[in-house]
């Protein structure tokens, strides 16, 4: 299935900004972090089509995956 | 911090100080000193420009001290802008060096005849009210200069610009950072206005000959430092983000969030976004030779702040802050960086509060003075502030006056304060605060946005309405006994994520004042400090009515989320019972 992953602040880093992919069915958020080598530890927000979501979460086909690391400001 | 000055600027023969001792404001700083002086000593039905009001600037608990982050000032007065009362801090330099004179407060009262401008000047031999003239209409930068002149660069200056002289009510209050730019605002509310109406233009702190505040127990003082330092290194916000991208991070956050107020409250995302993130900004400022990271006061160890140069390598301004980034970009369809750090740099010149101004110009868009995105009609609004034309001195009277004087239904501000950058439609949380805080519309009162976008302090769902009165309210107590201790806000990331941490900041409060803090204690002094101010505004005329937002946000749902606000008036109530 094609997910968009858009990573943000430091998940940039020798990686991508945004960059659309071929998941396997069923594949869930800590799958696609795992594939980018992202540390769970690191993982401060996840937005699934604008929605916060957890790590299990199963994506479907066409989401859009918004992952940061923990941030904050105001 | 053992005494009190207090300035009548309406004396008989002209300006005179008094200094005493603290009376029953012993122990007290910042916003508790700011708020309990003010709920006291103001008549609540008081002009706001009038001789009645008080302009009271208080140094935080632990101002002026070795310890880190303490540089917060606040600054308190019935608020022209709100007609509440009003508690504005700013970061810079002028707490830590009003602090080592000793003062815990300073008190503007009266107001003079005649049309002489003043200048302040308080050093280690007292404090001196001049007439100075030659100031007149000048504005924050070439204000600076010209006092350096005379003063030089080894004090803090707390200015106003022409807006606070023609008492514009988004007038700020200027203070200097510690390269001596006017750049950290005590914005909200227009303080700026109530220091214009008294006829005080600026005030030179120079703490030479002074030292730093001892603790009582300097070795405890040094420890929890220590802890309290490494806390804030270690947590991912206040030890790697907040250094690295400014709090312009958030505009990605937000925008993925849907929760970002775009051509006046219209919509919840802004397809220029990402260019004016802090990702995109931090690059920028980098590539320019100006810096990502930089420290609005010394001693600050989170350094979230920036020099913003433009694409020739000459300084523009200081980097631009999320909710600046937001109101001059994305609330009004403005995408390009260089225009909003070119308004930026002309808010703080000028003296007005960069969130009420570039609201009022999304609300002049709207209102057809200009295009949304038209990013050389937002300049020329600007322009007319500048100028004080008439069309001027309406946009620098903030959103609700242009609103009104425009015709517009939609206009975004509570208690006549303009909303900042998080729409209560996709973040109910922070509805609840905008409606209830004693400030008017201000996300800093109690953030809500830490815990239902950020997920820092716990994880509470922004789309729905269950668990955030509770939220609200212990997020404004907890403010309230921050704000007071000078401590920047931002820490807050990481002592709501990590015991020890506050436990580090309790310790640090306890050790410096010789007695056991608890986190009892913090709770105590928040309900205290926002218990005043609710007294006062109640006897200002204020009732749970006006804690409400707009009725546009109930009635017009936003995309993506296509939600109103939903918090139920009888919950909105709630939020003080404890």
């Amino acid at each position: 299935m094609n997910i968009t992953v858009k990573l943000f602040a430091s998940f940039r880093t020798g990686r991508f900004d945004i960059e659309s992919g071929d998941y396997p069915a069923g594949a869930t958020v800590a799958d696609v972090a795992d594939s980018l080598k992202l540390p769970r530890t690191e993982l401060g927000i996840m937005m699934v089509n604008n929605r916060h979501v957890k790590l299990d979460r199963p994506l479907e086909e066409g989401d859009t995956l918004a992952l940061f690391p923990l941030l904050g400001g105001g | 911090m053992d005494k009190i000055a207090r300035i009548d600027m309406g004396a008989a023969g002209g300006p005179k100080v008094t200094v005493g001792g603290l009376g029953e404001y012993a122990g007290l700083g910042g916003r508790a000193m700011t708020s309990l002086v003010v709920a006291a000593e103001v008549h609540p039905q008081a002009h706001p420009l009038g001789a009645e009001n008080k302009l009271v600037i208080s140094p935080g608990m632990l101002s002026g001290t070795t310890g880190s982050m303490t540089g917060r000032l606040s600054v308190g007065c019935k608020s022209p802008l709100t007609g509440t009362i009003k508690e504005s801090n700013a970061g810079g330099q002028a707490a830590q060096v009003l602090a080592r004179l000793g003062y815990a407060a300073v008190i503007l009262e009266g107001k003079p005849e005649g049309d002489d401008l003043y200048k302040i000047l308080i050093n280690k031999d007292g404090i001196q009210v001049i007439v100075d003239n030659s100031l007149k209409l000048m504005n924050n930068y070439p204000l600076v200069a010209k006092l350096r002149e005379e003063y030089g660069d080894k004090v803090a200056y707390m200015s106003i610009g022409s807006a606070g002289e023609r008492k514009l009510l988004s007038a700020s209050i200027a203070c200097t950072d510690p390269e001596l730019r006017p750049t950290r605002h005590c914005g909200r509310g227009g303080v700026g206005a109530v220091m214009g109406a008294k006829r005080i233009k600026a005030i030179i702190i120079d703490d030479a000959g002074m030292k730093m505040r001892p603790p009582k127990d300097p070795e405890a003082y040094r420890d929890a430092n220590r802890k309290f330092v490494e806390g804030l290194r270690k947590h991912p916000v206040t030890g790697e983000g907040l250094p690295a991208y400014g709090t312009n991070v958030l505009t990605n956050v937000l925008n993925e969030a849907g929760g970002y107020p775009t051509n006046n409250f219209k919509t919840g995302q802004f397809e220029g976004g990402s260019k004016i993130s802090g990702e995109a900004q931090a690059e920028l400022e980098i590539k320019r030779g100006g810096s990502a990271t930089h420290g609005c006061h010394r001693g600050c160890v989170i350094q979230c702040s920036g020099i913003f140069n433009d694409k020739d390598g000459n300084y523009v301004t200081k980097q631009p802050e999320y909710e600046t980034v937001w109101s001059h970009g994305g609330h009004c369809g403005i995408s390009n960086l260089d225009t909003i750090a070119k308004l930026d740099y002309m808010d703080d010149n000028i003296g007005v509060d960069t969130i009420e101004m570039g609201v009022t110009i999304g609300v002049a868009m709207d209102a057809g003075l200009a295009e949304f995105g038209d990013d050389a009609g937002a300049i020329r609004l600007m322009e007319e502030v500048e100028k004080g034309t008439p069309l001027g001195r309406i946009l620098g009277s903030g959103a609700a006056v242009t609103g009104k004087v425009f015709g517009l239904e939609r206009v975004p501000v509570v208690k006549d304060q303009a909303l900042p950058a998080y729409d209560p439609r996709a973040i109910q949380g922070i509805g609840v605060t905008y409606a209830t805080t004693t400030q008017g519309a201000d996300h800093t009162a109690g953030y809500a946005i830490a815990t239902n976008i950020l997920k820092v302090g716990g994880d509470v769902d922004p789309l729905k309405t269950e668990g955030q009165i509770e939220l609200s309210r212990n997020l404004q107590i907890a403010t309230a006994a921050i704000d007071s201790t000078g401590m920047c806000l931002f820490i807050a990331f990481a002592i709501m994520d990590q015991p020890e941490t506050f436990q580090a900041l309790l310790d640090m409060l306890g050790s410096f004042h010789g007695i056991t803090m608890t986190g009892d204690d913090v709770v105590a002094l928040g309900k205290k400090v926002l218990s005043a101010e609710r007294d006062f505004n109640a006897r200002a005329g204020f009732t749970k009515h006006h804690d409400r937002l707009p009725r546009f946000f109930y009635n017009e749902p936003i995309a993506p989320h296509n939600q109103t606000f939903m918090m139920k008036d009888e919950e909105l109530d709630e939020v003080f019972n404890w």
